[in-house]
């Protein structure tokens, strides 16, 4: 959505209004440690902070999680990101939801409806959700066409599932799905944990790519068909976020305003609390926020790579979690010097023994 | 496709807005937007499924006048056929 500046300016708000969730998937992006974190934000809190985030530039503002809908304040939420003509999506598992109240998020103003969808058996699905959804799922995706809203499928892709990702095409079409995210497996949290089970075969992902790519084609103009980057096995780090603190604003249950979902488990970074400051003064002077803004904190390759525009360095999570150093270039990277941990996980998964998955914590 | 006779509807899930920051419009859908041009902006304004293309560059070519008409039909065709590959915009048809 950026085309003609550098300077930092949000565009999307990720408002996690919770970290409660009826699911239990073992690749959940938010942070191991949830449970101990509270929603500590009012409903007055997050008007304003949609208010302070629109006057920064803000014109898109996911509802997301957790389990948005667990939040009794949703249609106020919904009323007032409205009032400030805000594209707003609800990015939901659809389990806690009702026909009637998806109706009346509707009629308050709600852009978009995206679901997550595991898998397409029912006996899949829930293995991956921990819960039995998979019909309940269906059931209101198909609300969320028949009352006009437009809707996003989102599948999480990894060994179990990437093998089906036709099935996956045609079960979105025949949502009538506006939007299908295919989302590879991000290994971060509890994917991290439960990565020897999840990482797929390179052939795996050949396969579903090519699937991806001639279902964009075949569907264009019908239904917006995405691949995300599976970043273990691509030769450079995606753009996380398009770059820290540039045009993401995420804010957490606990009110914490960050770069990304999961920074907040950076050690040495301070995030500002959007209880105790104003969204503008922590999105300019938050030091957490300014620490990898820009080209100054980059190590070599980055520094003198052609790519630092274009990656801005790759992801400063998974540079700390798999080197231990979040300044480090994201060992994704062919040219990091850490790339052969990658290497490593990448040949040692298929192989490995067997395990259950690690769930999420309830 | 998109011709002249097409009737171009914006799609439910495409809204416009004004972006007061860049004193811009643009078009969001999810998770992205387009920025838009004037004469984008204007175009999309009339894609309510009444106005012909043709009917559409009619309008437009009394208030874009240092451009032929030819060249206007040409920019606003390539455009339309973007959002439409896009999904953004349908034929609403006769």
């Amino acid at each position: 959505m950026s085309e003609d500046t550098t300077a930092p300016r949000p565009y999307t708000l990720v408002a996690e209004l919770t970290y409660r969730c009826p699911l239990r998937c073992p690749y959940c992006s938010n942070p191991t440690d949830w449970a101990r974190r509270d929603d500590a934000l009012t409903t007055e809190d997050w008007l304003r902070i949609f208010r302070e985030a629109e006057d920064l530039g803000v014109v898109q503002l996911n509802l997301t999680g957790g389990e948005p809908l667990v939040r009794d304040d949703l249609e106020q939420l919904v009323e007032g990101a409205r009032a400030l003509d805000l594209y707003t999506n609800l990015i939901t598992s659809a389990i806690p939801l009702t026909r009637a109240r998806l109706a009346g998020l509707a009629a308050r103003g709600l852009n978009n409806v995206q679901i997550s969808i595991q898998d397409v058996t029912r006996d899949a699905s829930d293995r991956i959700a921990g819960l039995a959804s998979f019909d309940r799922k269906l059931e209101a995706a198909r609300w969320v066409k028949e009352l006009g809203l437009p809707l996003t499928v989102n599948t999480v892709l990894h060994r179990d599932n990437l093998d089906r990702v036709v099935e996956v095409v045609a079960l979105a079409e025949t949502l009538s799905a506006d939007r299908l995210e295919l989302a590879n497996t991000q290994y971060l949290g509890w994917a991290l944990r439960n990565r020897a089970q999840l990482l797929p075969t390179r052939e795996q992902l050949a396969g579903a790519r090519e699937v991806a790519r001639a279902a964009r084609t075949r569907l264009k103009g019908r239904m917006e068909v995405l691949f995300v980057t599976p970043d273990y096995y691509a030769e450079f780090p995606k753009s996380c976020m398009d770059g820290w603190g540039r045009r993401f604003l995420v804010v957490s249950p606990d009110g914490l305003v960050l770069p990304c979902h999961v920074a907040h488990t950076l050690p040495g970074l301070t995030f500002d609390n959007a209880k105790t400051a104003s969204l503008g003064d922590i999105w300019r002077g938050s030091p957490a926020l300014n620490a990898f803004r820009g080209e100054a904190w980059m190590p070599e390759p980055c520094r003198s790579c052609d790519r630092r525009t274009l990656d801005f360095g790759g992801c400063r999570c998974q540079a700390y979690h798999l080197t231990g150093d979040a300044a480090a270039t994201d060992p994704v990277c062919s040219l990091s010097p850490h790339h052969g941990v990658i290497d490593a996980a990448v040949a040692a998964a298929p192989g490995a023994t067997p395990r259950a998955f690690e769930y999420r914590a309830r | 496709m998109i011709s002249a006779g097409t009737r171009p509807r914006l799609a439910a899930k495409a809204r416009l807005r004004w972006d007061r920051k860049a004193e811009r419009w643009m078009l969001l859908y999810p998770e992205r937007g387009l920025v838009l041009n004037p004469t984008a902006a204007d175009v999309v304004q009339l894609c309510t499924g009444e106005h012909t293309v043709d009917a559409i560059v009619e309008k437009l070519a009394e208030k874009y006048t240092t451009q032929t008409r030819d060249a206007l039909e040409q920019e606003i065709l390539t455009f339309l056929g973007r959002l439409a590959e896009r999904g953004l915009v349908s034929d609403h048809g006769e």
